[in-house]
């Protein structure tokens, strides 16, 4: 029984924070480089990104499709995963198959058959990004939003609450928004920030797309402006890190915690 | 000289103290039950000997020889734990070559012990099955077959049947004494459980907060148990706080009550004494006026407990809380609510002093 | 409810509007890919596509790809393993498991072009690392001696890695607590050194875990498109990037091409798939 820790765990621990800490502090050092002399130290990056109206515009962009993701996600998704519970058990594998799908349809490959498929459409649905990236991105979200609802649903006994609901005279909806609801609050809040994530970060679709989000602005100015880029970075990670923590403070104590990653 | 010796052995985490120095001497081929509640420190007590923890002070020696500081892989001993031991990713039969061939025992070897080890447990034809396909039982035996394929020179065994259902257990136990007699092993074996460590030990030692509160053969920690705590954790025991009132003839008050015992001859007068009485030797007999005999306490039946040849008989009286252990066969003589006398043998009833021991708190 | 058959039917009706959705907005378009990729210009059905990827700017985008897909996942997934042991294991205090677990999950999901960025302020020719390392071990990391390049293959190998590791140990962390203390105790007893426990009970164990795992890695990396273009402006050849260029370059040429390409790497990501299935359910049997 080991009373201290291993020395090669502490190695490797090391190495492990290492690597992930010094990229972060590289793009806040350079992110504090004056433009002048390409040494330290000034605000005036951040200061640059701030006053730049489209940093607002796409921020906002994307904040607000995030929420419409969410939206749909849950308007969605949640009768699906109750229903599926409830009186379709044997729907369940396939659902989870599903989720599985876009490990092989990724966004890239998803992105060139929308694009195609979707070519003949008006241009309010084609050309907004509320119409079509938010369409697209419902289903980037439905692994994780699938895998929160349905831990969610597992860990509470959903036919004896519907049962008992309606024994006591409850109808559907209020079934479904004062018993079910409730109970599964956190494992929908748990989906919703992943899905913020997702969304906040999603670069691929919207730039092949021609849309301008968040995202797009960031490879913009990283395209254009060294240590603004930097500023930029940071605090887009900054929100990454920010709905990852909310995600974790909501799930905390709670038996239907998901974590799951993927990259962009 | 002793086999296996354990030397004033002591191991605290933090401010809990789980062994204040305990001393054990075994002989080879002996069977050594550490009996005890939860958290009376018997299983600290076989993971020293094992190897997998330190103890801050004391010796463990084997044969002579100190293997305090011997990494648990050198100590050649075998170890069969409470459950899930069992490697998933090998068959019964690999699982018990796995010791052998760490030794680099020859291949040719290891395919004749095998399934010798897995005969004698009694899975003969289980050895090409995987952990998940067999029962508790049938998982520990193999457990048990592959501790011993080493040869260890003591086997260890940390309440191999806890896990298991009750019918298993009598069956497996009474198996794992007759292989460690037809082996001729030390053996060290943890448990909670009384009734198996007097079935099947050649040596009890009850174990509480850290200590040995005393060791002997099953007879007698049964008979005469040293301290209140063995008392009342080996069987069923009847407690009666007395003092000595007349050492010349014997007699002890309890509770305004006279009781003649013989084991309280020669003590002081105001001595605080415990009478033990075990409930198989405690008569009861029918009164229908409430007097006490001497040598008797009156009371009235107030529960029977069907437990198959004897009915277990509960008797309230004022000042009297006994439980007598009554064949069957009798007991339509003794109906629930009768007025009953409880007389307590003079002889073969056993007292311990209270003077220093405060009773502890019921396990 | 009615009773029987009536109330299954009905009962299938509650699951239509998610399977409507998925079949408009994911197995359409993903049809679409498939189908197009066999289609020529003039809407008819061709192998030509197909044929053109095996030209060799296009095999070499794949091959590529693979390479830098194979080379995260074995040592993100490596590097990984070794991370989420040294802080599961015994004697390491808990608070370091939970660090890890939350970092893991938020540099798991960092990607794109800041983390791209990121990498470029840190090993970028006058990246912040990059000058430490000239500064104080007098080595030049663009210099001729070790000529490495943010924007090169080897550059994005390193940046994947920053994502690629979390999610090896998120995905790794739950199967090494699997292995029970029992299993630990009972080879030392019988005999074994740690190396022997490990090689002939714990990896093997572990083994399903870690190429399902591996299996995940490699299949993040070879889809991923937005870090590699953050790095390279797509000048690098892999498969997303040129994909990618059909709609961001200038190039007018066939877009079934893209299809066909797209289509080539659904063919690679449902091999993956096929082969982690069957690694799932092997791994789970063993956690009982």
């Amino acid at each position: 029984m080991r009373k201290h820790i291993a020395p090669t765990a502490v190695l490797w621990l090391v190495i492990g924070a290492a690597y992930f800490f010094i990229p972060l502090l590289a793009t806040f050092l350079f992110s504090l480089r004056k433009a002048s002399t390409g040494h330290c130290c000034s605000l005036a990056a951040y200061g640059t990104i701030v006053h730049n109206p489209e940093f607002w515009t796409t921020l906002r962009l994307s904040f607000q499709l995030s929420l419409e993701v969410i939206a749909i996600s849950l308007i969605l998704f949640v009768p699906t995963v109750y229903w599926v519970h409830l009186k379709l058990p044997r729907l369940r594998p396939v659902l989870a198959f599903f989720a599985l799908i876009p490990f092989v349809v990724p966004p890239i490959v998803l992105v060139v058959g929308l694009l195609d498929f979707y070519k003949g459409t008006p241009q309010w649905y084609y050309g907004s990004p509320y119409g079509f990236l938010a369409t697209a991105y419902v289903i980037l979200a439905f692994p994780y939003m699938f895998f929160s609802l349905d831990a969610g649903f597992r860990a509470i006994d959903v036919h004896t609450l519907t049962e008992a609901s309606q024994s006591l005279g409850a109808s559907w909806p209020t079934t479904m928004f004062r018993v079910i609801l409730p109970n599964i609050r956190v494992a929908a809040l748990g989906g919703s920030f992943l899905a913020l994530a997702i969304v906040m970060g999603e670069f691929t679709m919207a730039s092949l797309a021609a849309f301008h989000t968040f995202p797009t602005f960031i490879q913009y100015i990283n395209e254009t402006q060294a240590y603004p880029a930097a500023a930029v970075s940071l605090m887009s990670f900054g929100i990454t890190w920010a709905a990852m923590l909310a995600l974790l403070f909501v799930g905390r104590g709670s038996r239907s915690r998901v974590q799951v990653a993927g990259a962009h | 000289m002793a086999y296996l010796e354990l030397r004033e052995l002591h191991r605290a985490f933090g401010p809990v103290v789980a062994l204040k120095g305990i001393n054990v001497e075994l002989q080879q081929g002996e069977f050594l039950s550490l009996l005890g509640p939860s958290g009376c420190g018997k299983t600290t007590a076989l993971r020293l000997v094992a190897g997998f923890d330190r103890p801050d002070a004391g010796e463990i020696l084997v044969d002579g020889k100190d293997i305090t500081r011997v990494s648990p892989s050198k100590r050649d001993m075998g170890m069969v734990f409470q459950a899930y031991s069992l490697f998933p990713n090998m068959t019964a039969a690999q699982n018990v070559e796995f010791g052998l061939k760490i030794r680099r025992h020859k291949r040719h070897d290891r395919r004749s012990r095998v399934p010798e080890l897995l005969e004698l447990v009694g899975l003969g034809d289980a050895g090409n099955r995987y952990p998940h396909q067999l029962s508790g039982g049938m998982q520990q035996r193999v457990a048990l077959a592959r501790a011993l394929a080493i040869e260890p020179r003591v086997l260890l065994l940390d309440e191999p049947l806890s896990a298991l259902d009750a019918k298993v257990r009598v069956q497996l136990r009474e198996e794992i004494r007759r292989i460690q007699l037809e082996l001729g092993i030390t053996t060290l074996y943890v448990t909670h459980d009384q009734e198996e460590a007097l079935a099947i030990s050649d040596h009890v030692a009850v174990m509480y907060g850290g200590r040995i509160e005393q060791m002997g053969s099953p007879v007698e920690m049964y008979g005469t148990p040293a301290t209140p705590f063995v008392a009342e954790f080996i069987g069923t025991m009847n407690r009666l706080e007395a003092t000595v009132v007349d050492g010349g003839n014997g007699e002890v008050d309890h509770g305004g009550k006279i009781l003649r015992v013989d084991a309280a001859r020669g003590l002081p007068r105001g001595e605080r004494v415990l009478v033990l009485v075990r409930p198989e030797s405690l008569e009861l007999e029918r009164t229908d006026n409430g007097a006490a005999a001497a040598g008797g306490l009156a009371g009235e039946v107030l529960t029977h407990t069907f437990l198959g040849s004897t009915t277990r008989v509960k008797v309230i009286g004022d000042g009297v809380d006994l439980i007598a252990d009554i064949p069957t066969s009798r007991i339509e003589t003794l109906p629930v609510g009768a007025s009953v006398v409880a007389k307590i043998p003079v002889e073969g009833v056993r007292l311990l002093s209270l003077a220093e021991q405060p009773a502890p708190a019921s396990a | 409810m009615k009773l029987g058959r009536r109330r299954l039917s009905l009962a299938w009706l509650g699951a239509v509007p998610f399977f409507v959705y998925a079949l408009f907005f994911l197995f359409i378009p993903a049809g679409n890919v498939i189908a197009g990729a066999f289609k020529d210009t003039k809407n008819q059905w061709t192998l030509s596509n197909i044929h053109e990827l095996f030209q060799t700017q296009y095999l070499d985008a794949y091959r590529t790809s693979i390479e830098i897909s194979v080379v995260t996942a074995l040592i993100g997934g490596a590097l990984g393993i070794a991370i989420a042991y040294a802080a599961i294991r015994e004697g390491t205090p808990r608070w370091v498991r939970s660090g890890m677990t939350t970092f893991s999950g938020v540099a798991a999901n960092f990607g794109g072009i800041p983390l791209a960025f990121a990498f470029i302020a840190t090993l970028g020719s006058v990246g912040i690392a990059t000058q430490f390392i000239h500064n104080v071990f007098g080595i030049d990391l663009y210099g001729p001696s070790v000529n490495f390049q943010i924007w090169t293959k080897t550059g994005i190998e390193v940046t994947y890695l920053y994502f690629q590791m979390p999610l090896m140990i998120l995905v790794i962390a739950p199967a090494i607590d699997g292995l029970r203390r029992e299993w630990r105790e009972a080879a030392s007893n019988l005999g074994a050194s740690p190396w022997q426990y490990w090689r002939h009970v714990g990896l093997p164990i572990l083994m399903p875990s870690i190429l399902g795992a591996m299996i995940l890695l490699f299949g993040n990396s070879f889809a991923a498109y937005a870090t590699a273009y953050g790095l390279t402006a797509g000048a690098v050849p892999l498969v997303p990037i040129v994909i990618g260029n059909f709609y961001t370059g200038d190039v007018l040429s066939n877009p079934h091409l893209a299809q066909a390409l797209a289509f080539g790497m659904f063919v690679v990501l449902a091999a993956m798939m096929v082969m982690y299935v069957p690694l799932q359910r092997r791994a789970s049997r063993w956690a009982r």
